[in-house]
């Protein structure tokens, strides 16, 4: 297996995950990447490691350029291990005492993984590490998404290593920017939603940050999918956007499960409310979408109109799942509603209800209940409820 | 003496423990902590915490 070349000296050496599908409890349809950075200077430096099952390739890859052997500095940007995991072997096929430059976080957590053998040497947010005729700059951006989360950037050569930031699950036969296009934006934007979301503020901070310290930068690679060479710019100004939160203000969502397709209709006849007043609605069923790809379009979206059927005096599972995952991703500036379809007792609606208003959501309707399966009338109150949802969102 | 969380990485400060990492003694009520303190996970001022 071959490094691939990104710039003179400086290779991409991660590893390609081509068959994962679930990225704990996040949907990855094209697998994913764990990319490292090797540079070739008088202190040879890897930054990042892989997966541990993926030690092999990263092995493969860095002999393809130099004996690992060599390997002086080893750079530690994010603890999380899907980017530390292989550090231990690496180090023990290695066989030396090589320094591992970590935040000051960063030493706390790889020590919480792997013990306290390892020789870290923990850098303050600016430090400079040189490397012969490279300079590496350290910025600490905590909570993007780690506690240890940092930048890591070479200052000759105007490269940003960004951790997870700017990131995307995605593995194809593209490594950059230029080589995909548009397409990639999806992946970044459903990265964003699932990964970052709840950090925008901190994020739209460390955007700041990396602004006022005016580094010109001519690429930015980042751990999982494509790098950034072409148009770096493209995936700032987008993360700047997003870390807005503004919604989308005529799109809503309408996220349901059912058992005996009654809170089904009632999601469809709300759909329909919602465009007729002019709003681009679609139903999401939680058992047919992903909640990570609920998420992102959610991420988006104005108003929620969540529904769930009463199943045994409580909600249904699926629905309390995707509740829980958004919740905690801390959703804003969204108009929420709850609806669903019950038997006998007709709980869950307003337990979705109680969850929505603990996430701070704007709550403009009642929740809407039907008994059993909607009739006629049952259906126009569905379509009626979509229509007010709609216009308060205007 | 309260406990506060913070509101962004859900960390606890307990004044019974303090910070001492960071220089805080034990029994240092969450309103005396230095304007510049911050959060020892992840960095967050103090306006960023709220009573637990």
């Amino acid at each position: 297996m071959k490094a691939l070349k990104i710039a003179e000296g400086i290779y991409d050496v991660g590893a390609t995950d081509w068959n994962v599908r679930d990225f704990h409890g996040y949907s990855t349809e094209n697998g994913s990447t764990y990319n490292a950075f090797l540079i070739i200077d008088e202190k040879v430096t890897l930054i990042d490691t892989v997966k541990v099952d993926f030690l092999d390739q990263l092995m493969a890859k860095i002999s393809s350029v130099i004996d690992p052997a060599k390997i002086d500095y080893i750079v530690s940007n994010h603890t999380e291990m899907d980017h530390s995991g292989a550090l231990p072997r690496l180090l023990h096929r290695i066989g030396k005492d090589i320094p591992v430059f970590c935040s000051k976080m960063g030493h706390k957590n790889l020590a919480s993984h792997f013990g306290q053998k390892i020789n870290y040497r923990p850098v303050a947010d600016g430090e400079e590490l040189c490397l012969g005729k490279r300079t590496l700059k350290f910025i600490e951006t905590r909570m993007i998404h780690w506690p240890d989360s940092m930048f890591s950037y070479l200052v000759e050569d105007k490269i940003l290593f960004s951790s997870d930031g700017f990131g995307q699950h995605y593995a194809g036969p593209e490594r950059f920017d230029d080589e995909i296009g548009e397409a990639i934006m999806p992946y970044a934007k459903k990265y964003f939603a699932n990964i970052l979301w709840l950090y925008a503020p901190l994020i739209k901070g460390v955007l700041n940050k990396v602004r006022e310290l005016n580094l010109p930068i001519e690429m930015i690679c980042p751990d999982h999918g494509v790098l950034w060479r072409q148009n770096p710019a493209k995936i700032v100004e987008a993360y700047t956007r997003w870390c807005d939160l503004q919604p989308q203000p005529d799109k809503a969502l309408v996220i349901y499960d059912t058992m005996w397709h009654s809170t089904e209709a009632m999601a469809e006849a709300i759909v329909a409310g919602l465009a007729a007043e002019g709003v681009s609605a679609k139903p999401m069923h939680l058992r047919t979408c992903h909640r990570s790809d609920v998420v992102t379009e959610a991420f988006d979206a104005k108003a929620l109109v969540i529904g769930s059927p009463t199943l045994n005096n409580g909600l249904f599972p699926t629905v309390a799942d995707f509740l829980t995952y958004l919740k905690g991703l801390k959703p804003k500036n969204k108009l929420a509603a709850s609806f669903g379809s019950f038997g006998w007792s007709g709980e869950a609606a307003k337990l979705v209800e109680d969850e929505l208003k603990t996430m701070g959501l704007h709550l403009s309707e009642d929740p809407l209940k039907i008994q059993y399966v909607p009739n006629r009338e049952g259906l126009e109150k569905c379509f009626e409820f979509g229509r007010r949802i709609a216009r308060a969102m205007r | 003496m309260d406990n506060f969380v913070c509101l962004v990485c859900g960390f606890v400060y307990d004044p019974n423990e303090g910070d001492p990492e960071n220089g805080v003694a034990a029994g240092t009520p969450f309103a005396d902590l230095p304007a510049d303190w911050t959060c020892p996970v992840c960095g967050a001022p103090k306006d960023q915490f709220g009573k637990e």
